[in-house]
C-alpha cells in the first residue's frame, strides 16, 4: 500500500532580500485509500506544503524527509516526482500558450505511464472524463489554461487527476473561487477518484464547504508552519463554528 | 539594364516605391529607395533603419570595403520541365522591376553584382514541383541578383535554400503575372559565421497570389527586408516567418506591404524562439495603405517566444493609413517567455525539463509550419527545431 510519510519538514523561501522559514517541522502520514484535510489560515503555509512536495525550485527544503512507500521524494526532480505517483492539482494553473489540452494530456500520460496510451482507448478515455466532468469537447482544442475561467482550471486540474491516476493527490485549494455548481462536479470527480481506493488524498483547504462534498478520514489544522491539531472530521465541525482564531493568537510563531 | 540604371534617383521606376519615399514608412529611411550605393551615406547606427543591426559584424557591407571574392556563393538551380534558368547580364530588362534598393546594403549588392540569375515559368505552366536554388557559401563574399518571373496563371513553388558560409548581400525579384500563383520558401540555414543582407521585392499582378516563407535558423547576422507592392487589383501576398536565433546570433526582419493598389490583400504572420546569451531578434512589420487602395484587407503579426534570460526581442510593427474606405486593417505583436511556473506546471505532470521545453516550442510553431506546403521543408525544419532544442538542454 502506497504510504507519503513527511517528518519533521523544515522549508524556506527567499523574499525580499531575506530568509524565511516557512514549513516549521511538519509531520505527516497519508496512506493509500485516506483523504486528509490540511486546514488552517491564510499564510500558515499549507500552500508551501503543497509546492514542496511538488518539488517547486521557489523553496528550499532545509530540514527533514519526504517519502513515498520508503523512496526519497526530495531527491527527485519534479518530473520524477509524478512519474512516482504525487500529483499537484494546483490553485493557480498556469497558461501553456501554444499546446493544446489533447497533445498535453496525451504526453503527461505518456510520460506516467511509461508508454505512450493506445490511441483508440485513450480517446474514449479522455472524453468520457470530460463528460463526467461537463467539459465540452471543444476545451481538448483549447491551449493549457489559456483564457479559462476558473472553474475552467480547477475541472482541467481534476481531469487530469482521473486520467493519470497518482497514488498520492494532494489538492491545493481546489474550492477556492468555484460557485456550488463548479465545487459539487470537481468534488464529485475527487470522489471517483478516491472510490477507487487507490489514492491517498491531501485536501488543503481553507474553508469547511468543499469537505460537506469530500469527506476527510483525517483533519489537521495547520498554523504557523506546522499541523498544530489533528482529528477526525468533527474537528471540521469545530473549525466551522470557531474559525481560525484559537490557533492564529496564541500559535503563531510569526 | 541600363534601363533601370539611368532613372534618376527617387524617380519612379517601380511606383509603388516612389509614392511610398513620400510617406513616413518611406521617409524615415535615411535616403530614397536608389539603385546606386552612392545614393545612400555610409551608415554610423543611430540611423531608424539601422538602430538594431550590428554594424560592426556586417564584414564591410554596409561601408563599401567588403569585395566580392572569387569563391563566394555556389548557386545552383533544379528546376522542372517547362522553367527556364538563365544567367545574365547586368543589362537585362527584368532585374529591378519589381523594386529599388531602399538601404546602402541593398544598393551596394545592386551596384556590385555582374551575373543575375533568371527563373522564369512561362504563363499558365502550372508545375507541380518546387523550383529548387541552392545557395552554398564557399567561405567569400559574393554579391547577389536574383528574379523569379512568373507569367499570367503560371504556379510555382520555388525553395531557396541558403547554406554554408559566406558574407552575402543580394536582391530578390519576384514578378508575378496576372492571376499568377508563386510560394517562396527562403530557408537561411548558413553556419554560425555567415552575414547575410537581402531585400525581396516582389511585385503581385492583378488577381495574383504571393505566398513569401521565410524561415532563418543560422548565420552571425541575418537581415531580410521581405517588401511587396501590387501591379493590379485583387492582388493577395501572405508572408510568413519562422526564425529560431540562439545564442550571439541577431536575426532582423524588416518587413513592407505598400498596399499601392485598391482591393488588394495581404496577411502577415512572423514567429520566433529566441534563446541564449545576446540572441537578438528584431523584426519590423511596417504596413502602409495608400489613399488610392480602397478596399484593402491587410493584417500582421509577430509572436516571440523568449526561451531563456539573456535573449532580446525588438518587435515594431506599424500600419500607416491613407484612406478609410478600407476592408480591414490590424496588427499585432507579442512576446511571451517560456517561463519557470510554465515548465514546473508540465514537469509537475510527469513530463521532463527537455520535452516539456519541446512541446512548448513545436506547439508555438505547429501552425506556421503547416502554412508551407512543402513537405521535405517542413520535415526539416521540424527536425532543425529539434535540433536547436537540443543544443539547449
Amino acid at each position: 500500500m502506497a504510504t507519503l510519510e513527511i517528518r519533521d519538514l523544515r522549508v524556506t523561501v527567499e523574499a525580499d532580500n531575506a530568509t524565511k522559514e516557512i514549513l516549521k517541522g511538519v509531520d505527516l502520514t497519508v496512506k493509500q485509500g485516506e483523504t486528509h484535510a490540511i486546514m488552517g489560515p491564510n499564510g500558515s503555509g499549507k500552500s508551501t506544503l503543497a509546492y514542496s512536495l511538488a518539488g517547486h525550485p521557489k523553496y528550499t527544503i532545509t530540514g527533514g524527509t519526504v517519502t513515498l512507500d520508503g523512496e526519497d521524494v526530495l531527491e527527485m526532480s519534479v518530473d520524477e516526482r509524478a512519474r512516482a505517483g504525487l500529483f499537484l492539482a494546483m490553485q493557480y494553473p498556469v497558461e501553456v500558450p501554444g499546446v493544446s489540452v489533447s497533445n498535453f494530456l496525451r504526453t503527461s500520460a505518456t510520460a506516467i505511464r511509461g508508454e505512450a496510451p493506445k490511441l483508440r482507448t485513450w480517446v474514449k478515455e479522455v472524453k468520457e472524463a470530460m463528460e463526467r466532468l461537463n467539459m465540452d469537447p471543444s476545451f481538448a482544442e483549447r491551449n493549457v489554461n489559456e483564457g479559462f475561467s476558473g472553474g475552467e482550471k480547477k475541472r482541467h486540474e481534476i481531469l487530469q487527476l482521473e486520467l493519470l491516476k497518482p497514488k498520492v493527490a494532494i489538492l491545493d485549494e481546489t474550492d477556492s473561487g468555484l460557485d456550488v455548481d463548479a465545487l459539487r462536479i470537481v468534488s464529485e470527480g475527487v470522489n471517483r477518484v478516491r472510490e477507487t481506493g487507490e489514492v491517498g488524498t491531501l485536501l488543503i483547504t481553507h474553508y469547511t464547504r468543499i469537505l460537506r462534498y469530500i469527506k476527510p478520514d483525517h483533519v489537521h489544522v495547520f498554523a504557523g508552519g506546522r499541523i498544530v491539531e489533528s482529528g477526525g472530521a468533527e474537528l471540521a465541525d469545530k473549525l466551522e463554528n470557531e474559525g481560525y482564531e484559537a490557533y492564529t493568537k496564541g500559535g503563531a510563531s510569526e | 539594364m541600363a534601363e533601370a540604371q539611368n532613372i534618376p534617383v527617387g524617380s519612379t521606376t517601380a511606383g509603388s516605391i516612389a509614392v511610398a519615399a513620400e510617406s513616413t514608412v518611406a521617409t524615415r529611411m535615411s535616403a530614397p529607395p536608389s539603385f546606386d550605393v552612392q545614393d545612400f551615406p555610409v551608415p554610423h547606427g543611430r540611423e531608424e533603419e539601422w538602430r538594431f543591426t550590428p554594424l560592426e559584424r556586417l564584414r564591410g557591407l554596409h561601408d563599401g570595403t567588403a569585395v566580392a571574392t572569387g569563391e563566394g556563393v555556389k548557386v545552383e538551380v533544379e528546376a522542372p520541365e517547362g522553367v527556364t534558368v538563365e544567367t545574365v547580364g547586368r543589362d537585362d530588362a527584368r532585374i529591378g522591376k519589381a523594386g529599388t534598393p531602399v538601404d546602402r546594403v541593398a544598393a551596394q549588392a545592386y551596384s556590385a553584382f555582374e551575373k543575375a540569375g533568371v527563373v522564369t515559368v512561362p504563363k499558365e505552366t502550372v508545375l507541380t514541383e518546387p523550383i529548387r536554388i541552392a545557395v552554398h557559401g564557399e567561405g567569400g563574399t559574393a554579391f547577389g541578383h536574383q528574379v523569379i518571373e512568373l507569367g499570367a496563371f503560371a504556379e510555382a513553388v520555388v525553395v531557396i535554400d541558403h547554406t554554408g558560409d559566406a558574407v552575402l548581400a543580394a536582391n530578390v525579384d519576384y514578378i508575378l503575372g496576372d492571376g499568377a500563383k508563386l510560394t517562396v520558401v527562403s530557408v537561411q540555414d548558413w553556419d554560425d559565421k555567415a552575414v547575410h543582407v537581402a531585400q525581396h521585392n516582389a511585385l503581385v499582378g492583378r488577381d495574383a497570389s504571393f505566398k513569401s516563407v521565410v524561415v532563418t535558423f543560422g548565420g552571425d547576422v541575418v537581415r531580410l527586408h521581405p517588401r511587396v507592392s501590387y501591379a493590379g487589383t485583387g492582388g493577395e501576398a501572405e508572408l510568413f516567418g519562422l526564425y529560431f536565433t540562439d545564442a550571439g546570433q541577431h536575426q532582423e526582419h524588416r518587413l513592407l506591404v505598400d498596399h499601392n493598389t485598391p482591393h488588394c490583400k495581404s496577411n502577415v504572420v512572423y514567429k520566433g524562439a529566441l534563446q541564449g546569451d545576446d540572441a537578438h531578434a528584431v523584426w519590423i512589420g511596417d504596413v502602409l495603405i495608400e489613399a488610392r487602395a480602397e478596399g484593402t484587407d491587410t493584417y500582421e503579426m509577430n509572436r516571440n517566444l523568449v526561451l531563456t534570460d539573456g535573449a532580446r526581442v525588438d518587435s515594431v510593427p506599424n500600419l500607416e493609413i491613407e484612406t478609410g474606405e478600407i476592408v480591414g486593417a490590424g496588427h499585432a505583436s507579442a512576446t511571451g517567455r517560456f517561463d519557470d511556473e510554465q515548465l514546473f506546471y508540465l514537469m509537475a505532470r510527469g513530463i521532463p525539463a527537455d520535452e516539456a521545453r519541446r512541446l512548448v516550442v513545436r506547439g508555438f510553431f505547429a501552425e506556421l509550419v503547416q502554412q508551407i506546403g512543402v513537405e521535405d521543408i517542413e520535415a526539416r525544419l521540424l527536425e532543425k527545431i529539434e535540433a536547436e532544442l537540443e543544443a539547449t538542454v
